[in-house]
């Protein structure tokens, strides 16, 4: 079982308190209606499927019920980092670099 | 006593006999023994028959790694326990045990044919001998195979015993108690930090306890693990046996089974027989030691055959000699040792023959003194003796070639192929393997987890090595904890230091093509089927596992996989590590579904929801179903009706007079705040702007991919206030899904949202007598501004309340909600002012045939998430002038807009007949097989109010097939049904009017 660390509550608790809810940085279009039939398929259906590092949603929904974002690496299951909805996408490069 | 126990030897309590059965038989045994130590300590060798060919089989183990030794326990009734290990199961009193996979009895054994047969049963048998005519499947070759192959019966009562579960959170958790793990304690007990000590034996020591001859910290073994011990304790540390750590999972997260009552004479009442525990440790040491590895050789499965370091452990564990004049047979300096026990208990070693040439002098020397004669440099080719062994076949190995065999008589032979680190949990972790080309054998190498090996778990011979690596282990921890200790050493005397080689099959003068040489005893593989299973084409080690099943037994090749890895490397010409390791996969050992299950079963497996309501209804003799995790009254059948007469009786006299209905269990969100209009708007495809407060609109809930999610009436009760309803089961996704909306999409709204499904208590009253019922209990509303469609804040039988006009029949209907605590009070209030109205309580199976009467649909029953608002005929929900809402984009889509898609349409039988709910529709009954479908049934009553069946179906272009005939294959043949409607009762709607 995982632990994972909420940045809300700013505790780090069992995976039984969270649920999955699917890759982040996804954002609902402005106005959907200006949208080609193929860029709203890949709104809808596409996504990215990474090997490693994936951002992805959670939410602490047996706790403060945020949604929040994180990194966590498909090949180690570890959860890299968690950080707020809305905040940017972290930059993992440097990290890379630095390895 | 028997002659094979030695008097006061052992751990055993010779003062305390407890006697037990197997195959009906009594036999005497000590407190302390094992079935399997007390089998051999009265001369009884045969305890199995094996899985494939039935061949006769006794223990080749000491513990929990036994292939061979499967027995059955009982304990009374539902209290009967298949595949249970004869070496691990301890004494009890009145145990009762018997052998598995034999017919008619133990000694003479049908089954046993196949061994003649066995060219039959060779690699890949499965996929070769069962493979036609398929009509064989059913009925001949699956009853042979369950029949003839297997391991024990499953029970078949339901597991009377109680299981329980424990978290444990800890610094520290180290797996087995054997030196290193002892070791590791002691250091970092000192420390300060928490520390848990668990081992899968009813007593920590490991090793140790088959070794007493040593000497520890100038101390006997036995004494320096008494006072080892005692420290532990005197530190907290947590001790605990017959604790079996199952699984290493992410971030140290640990399972353990603990036994707790199966060694009991009498359990204690109600004490559970396992526990789970599930250990979250900052830092792990694995300490679990190594696993003996048998030898293949032709007839390497004959009882009496075992491994010699199981030998040392009957002797000195258990003061069980196994045999008068064993053999040993070994590529390992360990199995000296047990031979030099042996013989100084009084057997008469036959020979020690090893396969080495090249023999440590102190060895050589310690046999001379003992008179034993030693064979170096030989092999063994052969066994004899039917149920027990005879003799061995042995010959020179010179320059290559075997030499001349010859027969040494033997009631035992102990054999040794060295030892094979028990890396299961670390592979748990996915931590890599390294192999190591000295000793032939995988050692951990880099590691995913924080983690320490130590001792024999990774490679390391002799106790002096062994306890320094414990200490290493242990202050490594100590300072991954940041914490310190100081580090200890431990003198050791009279150690036991070993090494040896490692063979494939070993070499032979006789055909191996003929040889019985196994390699995974439980499921009867041998060398020459994984040799087979390379010449077939199979590469790789997973492969090879499948096709031969080496390795998949219920001891998940603790013994076999490392002789199979070498069998296979050799026969492809490759080194072991190209043809790679099997995956080892949580539990460690077989454990009962009932730990694994805890508190989670029966009433406890998941909670019942009840509304405040429910306990009037049970009162009432109402069936109840399960709807989600609620339980809801179902119908009320009167003495004598079954569920057809109720809910016809329940349907007529709602649409004659009026009906209650229990709609408490309806999803409740309170969606309020400054943009909460707004915030509607997006959401659901209505319009909700101009709804104005006190008026209630039919609200549909789309995914962003278009498909209807949700539905339920929406009243809006101010500027910023509104009450939506949601499907019973759609409650809680429903709320995920606004707030995921709220959080992430749209954060700058200024909405709050609460579920208050279980605030509000409701009750349903429809029927043309429902306003009678209802108007002399409301205070506080404006009866001439409440039409169809409205809710208001007013107070019904004196009870504060939320008052909606809707209908979910066609009839007059109201929903009243009060607080949950008032629930209870509104229904008596209402039964009781609905008396002289004849007012009838009615349930969800009822609740359902009136709305499908209506053409109402149940999201989830005539929708299965690939239906739009067009497919379901709800168009006129669409607020078609928004901007926006979550799935308008979708709507537009070209597989959408697409024609030829299922709609939801109305179907009735010409026959009169009542469909089956999914049952296929097909426009052509004559067509070939397979059938084009164009559809299914989604919903299907018998209405008492029309006099026929009716039904609802989602069928390939439906709404323009109005009339046409369609058919639906039936068990008893293909009904004919015409499209209709859905709306079947009241098309005008004039009742609601009324």
């Amino acid at each position: 079982m995982l632990l994972i660390h909420c940045p809300y509550c700013e505790e780090t608790l069992p995976e039984l308190e969270f649920a999955y809810a699917g890759e982040a940085h996804i954002a609902r279009p402005a106005d959907p209606s200006a949208l080609s039939d193929e860029e709203w398929r890949d709104f809808l259906f596409i996504r990215t499927n990474a090997r490693g590092p994936h951002f992805e949603r959670w939410r602490h929904i047996h706790g403060c019920a945020q949604f929040f974002n994180a990194v966590r690496d498909t090949v180690s299951d570890r959860f890299l980092m968690t950080y707020k909805a809305g905040a940017p996408r972290p930059d993992l490069s440097p990290k890379e670099d630095a390895e | 006593m028997s002659r094979y126990r030695i008097a006061g030897r052992g751990r055993v309590d010779h003062g305390a006999p407890i006697s037990f059965t197997f195959d009906g038989k009594t036999y005497p045994g000590l407190r302390g023994d094992t079935v399997a130590s007390a089998l051999l300590a009265n001369g009884v060798h045969l305890m199995g028959r094996s899985f494939k060919y039935h061949r006769p089989r006794g223990a080749v183990t000491a513990g929990s790694e036994e292939p061979n030794a499967l027995i059955g326990t009982s304990r009374g009734p539902g209290r009967f326990e298949p595949n249970t290990r004869a070496t691990v199961q301890e004494l009890r009193k009145g145990l009762v045990t018997e052998s598995q996979n034999k017919w008619p009895r133990l000694s003479f054994d049908i089954g046993a044919i196949n061994d003649r047969a066995y060219m039959l049963f060779s690699a890949g048998f499965y996929y070769k001998t069962f493979m036609w005519p398929k009509s064989f499947w059913d009925k001949v070759y699956e009853p042979f195979i369950r029949s003839a192959a297997g391991l024990g019966k499953s029970p078949t009562e339901a597991d009377p015993d109680r299981y329980a579960a424990r978290y444990l959170h800890t610094d520290l958790l180290i797996v087995g108690g054997g030196a290193a793990g002892i070791a590791a304690a002691l250091v970092a007990a000192k420390s300060g930090a928490r520390v848990v000590l668990v081992d899968e034996n009813p007593e920590l020591g490991g090793a140790l306890l088959s070794d007493p001859g040593v000497t520890v910290e100038g101390q006997p073994a036995w004494a320096w693990l008494d006072a080892s011990l005692a420290e532990l304790r005197a530190h907290g540390v947590r001790l605990m046996t017959r604790t079996t750590a199952i699984g290493y999972y992410h971030q140290n997260f640990v399972g353990l089974c603990e036994r707790l009552t199966d060694h009991l004479d009498t359990p204690p009442a109600n004490a559970p027989r396992e526990r789970m525990w599930r250990v979250r440790a900052d830092q792990v040491v694995l300490a679990q030691g190594a696993l003996e590895k048998p030898l293949v050789f032709d007839g390497n499965d004959r009882p009496g055959v075992m491994l010699a370091g199981a030998a040392q452990t009957y002797l000195n564990r258990y003061g069980v000699r196994v045999g008068d004049n064993p053999a040993v047979l070994t590529s390992h300096d360990s199995a000296w040792y047990a031979a030099f026990d042996l013989a100084d208990a009084g057997s008469r070693i036959a020979a020690i023959i090893d396969t080495r040439s090249e023999i440590r002098a102190d060895l050589l020397d310690a046999a001379r003194q003992r008179g034993i004669r030693v064979l170096q440099g030989h092999t063994a080719t052969g066994t004899k003796g039917r149920l027990r062994i005879a003799s061995v076949r042995v010959n020179p190995l010179r320059g290559g070639t075997v030499g001349a065999g010859r027969e040494i008589a033997c009631d035992a032979l102990l054999m040794s192929g060295g030892w094979t680190p028990s890396l299961h949990l670390f592979s748990h972790t996915k931590g890599s393997l390294a192999w190591d080309a000295d000793s032939n054998t995988f050692l951990p190498d880099r590691k995913t987890e924080a983690c320490q090996i130590a001792g024999a778990g990774r490679g390391l011979w002799g106790y002096a090595p062994v306890l320094a690596d414990g200490v290493a282990a242990g202050l490594a921890a100590v300072a991954a904890l940041s914490r310190s200790a100081g580090a200890r050493q431990f003198a050791v005397a009279n150690d036991r230091p070993g090494s040896g080689v490692s063979h494939t099959e070993l070499p032979t003068d006789r055909s191996p093509g003929k040889a019985k040489a196994f390699v995974d005893f439980q499921n009867d593989v041998t060398a020459k089927d994984l040799r087979l299973a390379v010449r077939e084409g199979m590469r790789s080690i997973e492969h090879v596992k499948r096709y031969t099943t080496n390795g998949m037994a219920t001891d998940q090749g603790k013994m076999s996989n490392i002789n199979g890895l070498m069998i296979a490397a050799d026969a492809l010409a490759k080194a072991p590590p190209q043809v790679g390791l099997t995956t080892f996969r949580p539990p460690y050992t077989p454990t009962s579904f009932g730990a694994f299950a805890g508190y989670l079963r029966g009433q406890t497996f998941q909670l019942t929801r009840k509304t405040p309501i429910d306990p009037w209804a049970e009162a009432q003799g109402a069936v109840f179903e399960p709807v989600a995790q609620w339980r809801r009254a179902w119908y009320f059948p009167k003495p004598g009706e079954d569920m057809h007469a109720a809910v016809a009786r329940e349907c007529l006299a709602t649409r004659a007079s009026v009906g209650i209905f229990d709609a408490s269990t309806l999803g409740k969100i309170e969606v309020a705040g400054p943009d909460a209009v707004e915030f509607m708007n997006r959401m659901y495809t209505n319009p909700w702007t101009k709804l104005a407060p006190g008026r209630c609109r039919y609200g549909l809930l789309l995914g962003e991919d278009g498909f209807i999610r949700d539905d339920g009436v929406i009243g809006r009760l101010a500027n910023d206030l509104f009450h939506v309803t949601t499907t019973t089961g759609g409650a809680a996704r429903v709320l995920n899904m606004m707030e995921d909306y709220l959080q992430t999409e749209w954060p700058d709204l200024n909405v709050w949202l609460t579920s208050t499904t279980e605030q509000w208590a409701t009750v349903a009253l429809n029927g043309p007598n429902a306003l009678a019922v209802l108007k002399p209990l409301v205070e506080g509303l404006d009866w001439d501004d409440f039409p169809h469609m409205s809710v208001a804040e007013c107070t019904v039988a004196g009870l504060p309340a939320r008052l909606f006009r809707l209908s979910f029949t066609g009839e007059v209907g109201f929903e009243v909600n009060v607080p949950a605590r008032h629930g209870l009070a509104l229904w008596t209030a209402l039964m009781d002012a609905g008396k002289p109205h004849d007012i009838c309580p009615y349930g969800t199976e009822t609740m359902h045939v009136l709305r499908a009467e209506k053409g109402y649909i149940i999201v989830g029953q005539d929708t299965d998430g690939t239906v739009t608002p067009q497919d379901a005929g709800l168009d006129w929900a669409i607020g078609k002038a928004k901007p926006d809402f979550v799935g308008k984009r979708s709507l537009s889509r070209p597989d959408i807009v697409a024609g030829g898609r299922k709609q939801l349409v109305g179907l009735l039988t010409e026959d009169g007949s009542r469909l089956e709910e999914g049952a296929q529709i097909v426009l052509d009954p004559n067509q070939p097989l397979p059938m084009k479908m164009v559809g299914h049934v989604t919903s299907s009553y018998d209405s008492a109010s029309l006099g026929h069946p009716i039904a609802m179906a989602v069928i390939e272009g439906g709404h323009d097939r109005m009339g046409e005939v369609v058919h639906v294959p039936m068990p008893d043949g293909v009904k004919r049904a015409r499209i209709t409607s859905t709306v079947f009762y009241d098309p005008s709607g004039d009742r609601l009017k009324a």
